[in-house]
């Protein structure tokens, strides 16, 4: 396979297209761009002709993985398969064809659309309002942050600066509250990998902002207290903000409203099959409760009987947070997902990808060790102390697990599990797959034992062998430069 | 795991080793062995206050980003910047590496802090 980069192969004078000649009188550039506004050096542009530029792009294409080429178990990132209907429905060419700056009647499909994924979104985590501007999760929880900051600055709250976030949590949580201007105070786990309710409760007080938790957590494990959690908060006058990444394992089964959380974030690309990879674009939709729809950012879509039309009536509103009305064509695809699935197809999803983790888990115990040993949800955490105590890293398994054509699951997080293995399988995979999983992950389990040598020195087969990963972070080289 | 005897040790896995009124911070080399590989060092600027407790500065290896809690309340006085070219320095040496000097407020906190032996027996309940 060629491999070289684009600018290698260029050769002076090749080039893709051929045009007939002018049967006008041709002019120079300089005729018609004025000299002061022409570059001094011609760009170095690739020469190339088409059919290699054609072969240099489907070979690159061809060194990623994907969803669509094989199975993606990366934990708290619900790589589920992304169905192909949804692609002929943001194809649609009402909806491909239609500018933001059009008239409201001229959009009235597509506000339909906004108003009634609103609705759907409302039932399914028991908010009153969502808005769709947020581009992706971490984007959503800082509307989230700010939303409550405003409310709390509006009512008399400004002291009120202390969110609280479980030392389980992702790590854009804390970096979301700080950016919202509040302290950042970690709440401890306890030996079932919950919030340690005691701690909170001796934590929280007057100048108690909020909590930021994500239910079930980063180690696919249900909170069991989440009511008293919310009574806890409520009670020293702060708001509960429910981090959806995980909500793949819940849909139709519980609701984050009626555990009490204030303010939700979902991410589309995840729990409701929209891309995921190669930069999505995803979308992070944040709900809230009656009491902060005003401080929403603006405009939300409202229907008057006959028609859709744009809100722009938000007293405390944030203010806008993205462009326009976020990522249309994600939220489209959602909305296309949801009408596919229906009510009882989502409560499938949540059922089998919280029973396809828990078949992995119990056929992966008797080779791995696990931190806490309680009935999962649609994910799970592996520990690989055992093989580390053997010479091979949680890194080394993964980094292993590329030679049998499957993504590594997400190593080293969370951080409160030492060489972690967070594995996530969703309710897209069949039984066939899960099975050659669990049988890569119990040979690698032996091989660490009677041959690490394997493991240390993988990936054998993936186009590119063990990166130096230490080199990569301190002496980053992004660009290729002619010289 | 080398741990020495003389200085002082946080539960974050920090060392302080005192001399007067000054305390230099650094990371034991429990925390470099556990982080791994380390590729960049946040310093706190200089002149900053801080709560024993307080988060003193963040380090990022190809693991995970950790923060590091300041072992006593202070002033920072003097930073490591030779930590921003060479982050490395804390793996190769993390008792030479130190990453920030205290002006201590309170020179008392210090006896709040673990001693050689105490910090041994407190990683292996960790480990």
């Amino acid at each position: 396979m060629n491999r070289k980069l684009i600018f290698e192969i260029s050769g002076e004078g090749k080039k893709g297209y051929s045009l007939p000649p002018l049967d006008i009188e041709e002019k120079g550039i300089e005729d018609l761009i004025p000299t002061n506004m022409l570059r001094d050096i011609k760009p170095n542009l690739p020469e190339v002709s088409e059919a290699e530029v054609v072969r240099h792009y489907t070979v690159m294409s061809r060194l990623n993985h994907a969803v669509d080429v094989g199975f993606y178990p990366l934990g708290s990132c619900t790589m589920k398969y992304n169905p192909k209907i949804n692609e002929d429905i943001a194809r649609l060419e009402g909806f491909t064809s239609v500018h933001p700056y059009q008239p409201e009647e001229t959009i009235q499909g597509s506000l339909a659309v906004l108003y009634e994924l609103n609705q759907m979104l409302c039932e399914i985590t028991g908010m009153d309002q969502i808005t769709f501007q947020p581009a992706a999760g971490a984007h959503g929880e800082l509307t989230g942050m700010l939303i409550i900051k405003a409310y709390h600055d509006n009512n008399g709250g400004e002291d009120r600066n202390k969110i609280f976030i479980p030392d389980s949590a992702h790590g854009t949580n804390p970096s979301s509250a700080n950016m919202a201007g509040f302290d950042v105070v970690e709440v401890p786990s306890n030996s079932r990998g919950g919030v340690d309710i005691q701690a909170l409760r001796e934590m929280a007080g007057s100048d108690t902002a909020g909590l930021m938790l994500t239910n079930p957590n980063t180690l696919g494990l249900f909170e069991e207290d989440i009511i008293e959690i919310a009574e806890i908060i409520h009670d020293a006058g702060g708001l509960l903000y429910f981090d959806g990444a995980n909500s793949n394992a819940i849909l139709g089964i519980t609701r984050p409203g009626d555990m009490g959380f204030d303010v939700v974030h979902l991410n589309l690309h995840k729990t409701f099959g929209t891309p995921h990879g190669g930069g999505g674009p995803g979308a992070g939709p944040v709900g809230v409760k009656k009491e902060l729809v005003s401080y929403l950012p603006c405009p939300l879509v409202g229907f008057d009987g006959e028609k859709y039309y744009l809100d722009y009536d938000c007293p405390h509103s944030i203010g806008r947070i993205r462009s326009f009305y976020g990522n249309f064509g994600a939220v489209l695809r959602a909305y296309a997902y949801i009408l596919t699935m229906g009510a009882e197809g989502l409560l499938n999803v949540s059922e089998t990808a919280v029973l396809n983790a828990n078949y992995m888990m119990e056929k992966l115990k008797p080779w791995y060790d696990i931190s806490y040993d309680r009935i999962c949800m649609h994910e799970f955490v592996l520990s690989a102390q055992r093989q580390k105590k053997q010479g091979v890293s949680a890194m080394d398994i993964s980094k292993r697990l590329i030679d049998f054509g499957f993504h590594p699951p997400t190593t080293y997080f969370p951080l409160i599990v030492k060489e972690a293995l967070m594995i996530e399988p969703t309710e897209t995979e069949s039984r066939e797959t899960l099975d050659a999983f669990i049988d890569a992950m119990i040979q690698i389990a032996k091989e660490a034992k009677e041959d690490p040598e394997k493991a240390h020195t993988a990936p054998h087969i993936a186009p590119i062998g063990r990166l130096d990963e230490t080199k990569a972070a301190r002496n980053p080289r992004l660009r290729w430069s002619p010289n | 795991m080398k741990v020495i005897e003389d200085l002082k040790y946080a539960k974050g896995h920090e060392w302080v080793k005192v001399e007067g009124n000054r305390a230099y911070i650094g990371i034991t080399d429990f925390a470099q062995d556990e982080l791994g590989d380390i590729v960049f060092v946040e310093l706190p600027d200089v002149g900053t206050n801080l709560d024993a407790d307080d988060i003193l500065g963040t380090i990022e290896s190809v693991k995970a980003a950790s923060d590091i809690y300041a072992p006593v309340s202070g002033t920072i006085v003097e930073v490591n910047s030779e930590l921003e070219e060479s982050p490395e320095l804390i793996n190769e040496d993390p008792y030479e590496a130190w990453v920030a000097v205290i002006e201590m407020a309170d020179g008392s906190e210090v006896a709040n802090l673990m001693d050689g032996a105490e910090y041994e027996k407190f990683c292996k309940e960790e480990a």
